[in-house]
């Protein structure tokens, strides 16, 4: 039996695999992919659980208090960080709070039980950098439209005695231009390393189950799946607390477009 | 020293960074917590600014884990 236990591959997880090709263009293969199907999913479910949260009762419901807490929570964050201009705000950040929090959740269902093989979308740089991306257009967007060249006193710090400037300029120009990477690699690296480590450590329970010698089971697989479950809901924690650091950081990055500093 | 051993070396030096950024998640935190307790009324106010300073702690040490993925998966691996 220990003979074709083999190595447990970690990263084969985080492998994109086509459904179905669609069409080419352009010679480039178009198709719809595990990654895509999970962004779906994740979509489906976030409009589930807001129609059925959308009510105008007087006296929420536990669903209607539910979806109503958190579209206050994110208000509530942007008005604090960026005053009452920041409720305009509220739909890009809220769509996005949600998106990647519905997405991580979604990618630690147990799902494997059932033969189903969740993709954790959030784990590849290519989606969190598109969502960076996305979030440093924005700013961009609104910095340049509400203040026009005057945008870039962004660079310069109130009350910095003029002969530290040419220090100081390339240092906050270098500080600005390295937050959408800042902002992707956080949430890609805290997933992939999340899901990495639970892998490894079912590695450790099958390969100790399959094991020759039969006092490798108890003192390998046991503890190692324990420590899983703890795992497990300490990724649960980091799954929600990546969303909220994304969206406070995109809150923060408006704040500098929309009040400069 | 064989290239190959170097590599894994290296991934494994930079899991010191990854204990490095540990220390540096748990100083926010315990700081936070402890002047909570001093004043617990201001610190619900303070929240965001601790996720902040978790954000910047937790980054340093992801860059650390990302240099060792790269180490074993991607340089020759």
């Amino acid at each position: 039996m220990a003979a074709e236990s083999g190595k447990i591959d970690p990263m084969h997880q985080f492998e994109v695999q086509s459904i179905t090709d669609l069409f080419t263009v352009g010679g480039q293969q178009i198709a719809f992919t595990n990654s895509a199907l999970w962004m779906v999913i994740t979509l489906g479910v976030l409009w589930a659980f807001m129609m059925g949260g959308m009510r105008r009762q007087l006296v929420p419901g536990r669903w209607q208090a539910a979806v109503e807490g958190v579209t206050g929570f994110i208000e509530n964050m942007m008005v604090t960080n960026i005053g009452p201009q920041g409720r305009k705000f509220v739909p890009y950040v809220f769509s996005l709070f949600m998106f990647i929090l519905f997405a991580n959740i979604l990618g630690l269902l147990p799902l494997g039980v059932v033969g189903v093989h969740p993709f954790t979308v959030t784990s590849h740089l290519t989606i969190t950098g598109v969502l960076a991306i996305v979030s440093f257009g924005i700013v961009l967007a609104v910095g340049f439209a509400k203040h026009g060249l005057h945008f870039f006193s962004l660079f310069v710090p109130h009350g910095a005695p003029w002969w530290m400037l040419p220090i100081l300029i390339p240092v906050e120009f270098v500080s600005f231009m390295v937050r959408p990477f800042s902002l992707a690699l956080r949430l890609f690296v805290a997933m992939t390393a999340g899901h990495i480590l639970l892998k490894v450590l079912a590695g450790f329970v099958i390969n100790g189950m399959n094991a020759d010698a039969a006092w490798v089971a108890p003192i390998v697989s046991l503890p190692s799946f324990i420590l899983m479950i703890g795992i497990s809901a300490l990724e649960l924690l980091v799954a929600a607390i990546q969303a909220y650091v994304f969206a406070l950081l995109t809150s923060l990055y408006l704040n500098d477009a929309v009040n400069l500093h | 020293m064989d290239a190959e051993a170097a590599r894994l070396l290296g991934a494994g030096l930079a899991a010191i960074g990854v204990g490095m950024a540990a220390l540096g998640v748990g100083n926010v935190f315990g700081s936070f917590l402890e002047s909570a307790l001093r004043n617990p009324a201001a610190a619900d106010s303070q929240q965001g600014r601790l996720f902040i300073g978790f954000a910047a702690a937790e980054l340093l040490g992801l860059l650390a884990f990302v240099v060792a993925m790269i180490l074993l998966f991607v340089v020759g691996g």
